[in-house]
C-alpha cells in the first residue's frame, strides 16, 4: 500500500463521480427525430407560405411543442426499456443547464407571436432561436458527451453568421425563414442523428 | 512514516468493487441497480453481494419500488455513508500528502 495506489485510488474515484453525473440515453433517436419533424415543419411551412412573422412563430412554437412531447416520449421508452427512472438526476441536470436557453427563445417566440408585426422581421427569428438552442446544447454538452458541445458552437457561429448575411442586405425576405429553420433545425440535427446512430453502434459492438 | 492515515481507511469501503459503488453513488442521489451494474460492468450476483455488504454496514440504503409493473431497485448513500466515503478519501489524500517527495 503506497503513495501511488493511494493516488490512483482518488483518480477513480474522481472519474467515477464524473461518470455519474454523465446522461446516457441514445441520442443517436432523439437528435433523428427532431430533424426529420424539422426538414417536415419547414416544407409545410414553406408550402403554406408561413412568412408573417406572428403567424410563423406561432406555427413554429407548436412544431416545437410536437417535436419536445415526441422526445420526451422517446426517452421515457428507453427509461423504461432500461428499468431506470425517467427523471433521473443526470436528466435533472440536462433540463437545468438547458432551461435559460430553453426560456430565452421561448420569451423570444411569444414576442414575436403577439408583439410583431410584419413579414419583415421574421428572419430574426429562426436566428434568435438557432443561437438560444446552439446555447443549451453547450451547456447540456457538459453532461453529455458524444460531440454535442461541438453541434452547440455549429448552432451559434451558423446562427451568427446567418445573422451578419442578413445584416448586410438592404431588404430582409421573409422567405428566409423556414429555409433557416429546416436548415438548421431539420438538416444539422438530421446529420448529427445518423453521426451518432454510426458512432453509437460502433461504441455498443465495442 | 505517521500510520494514522492508513489506521483511517476503511475496511469495508477499501475493497475495489464496493469502492467504485460507493464512489458514483456519491455523486448522485440514487441510482439503480441497473445503472451501477451498467457503469461498473459487474455482475448482478457481483454487485448484489456487495451492496449488502454496504447495506449491513449502514453504508447504503436500498429501496425497491414496482415502475409500470417492473420492479425498479434503487441505491442511495445513507449519511454515515457519506461520512464514511469523506473520512476514507480523506485517509487517502493524507497518504498521498505524507509520500510526497519534499
Amino acid at each position: 500500500m503506497n503513495a501511488n495506489w493511494a493516488a490512483e485510488n482518488l483518480q477513480t474515484i474522481r472519474t467515477l463521480m464524473e461518470r455519474a453525473t454523465v446522461y446516457r440515453r441514445a441520442l443517436a433517436p432523439l437528435m433523428t427525430f427532431s430533424g426529420v419533424v424539422g426538414i417536415a415543419a419547414a416544407a409545410v411551412g414553406e408550402a403554406k407560405h408561413i412568412h408573417d412573422s406572428q403567424t410563423f412563430a406561432r406555427y413554429w412554437m407548436v412544431v416545437s411543442l410536437v417535436a419536445f412531447g415526441g422526445v420526451m416520449l422517446l426517452i421515457r421508452r428507453q427509461a423504461l426499456r432500461d428499468g431506470e427512472p425517467f427523471w433521473s438526476g443526470p436528466t435533472r441536470r440536462v433540463t437545468q443547464a438547458v432551461a435559460p436557453a430553453f426560456a430565452a427563445g421561448m420569451i423570444a417566440g411569444v414576442v414575436f407571436a403577439w408583439k410583431v408585426d410584419g413579414v419583415e422581421w421574421t428572419p430574426f427569428l429562426p436566428i434568435i432561436w438557432v443561437l438560444c438552442y446552439g446555447c443549451a446544447l453547450h451547456s447540456a454538452g457538459f453532461f453529455i458527451p458524444r460531440g454535442v458541445r461541438l453541434l452547440g458552437w455549429l448552432f451559434v457561429l451558423g446562427g451568427g453568421g446567418a445573422l451578419l448575411t442578413i445584416l448586410g442586405r438592404d431588404w430582409l425576405s421573409p422567405r428566409l425563414s423556414q429555409p433557416l429553420m429546416g436548415g438548421f433545425f431539420g438538416v444539422l440535427q438530421l446529420g448529427y442523428g445518423g453521426y451518432l446512430y454510426v458512432t453509437e453502434r460502433r461504441r455498443s459492438q465495442a | 512514516m505517521n500510520p494514522e492515515p492508513y489506521i483511517n481507511l476503511d475496511r469495508v469501503i477499501h475493497e475495489k468493487g464496493r469502492l467504485f459503488i460507493m464512489s458514483l453513488l456519491a455523486a448522485a442521489p440514487e441510482l439503480s441497480f441497473t445503472e451501477l451494474r451498467d457503469t461498473l460492468a459487474m455482475t448482478d450476483g457481483n454487485l448484489t453481494t456487495h451492496i449488502r455488504t454496504l447495506q449491513e454496514a449502514g453504508y447504503v440504503a436500498v429501496t425497491k419500488s414496482y415502475q409500470n409493473n417492473r420492479s425498479h431497485t434503487s441505491c442511495a448513500l445513507t449519511p454515515a455513508g457519506r461520512k464514511a466515503f469523506a473520512d476514507h478519501i480523506n485517509a487517502l489524500e493524507a497518504i498521498v500528502r505524507q509520500n510526497k517527495p519534499q
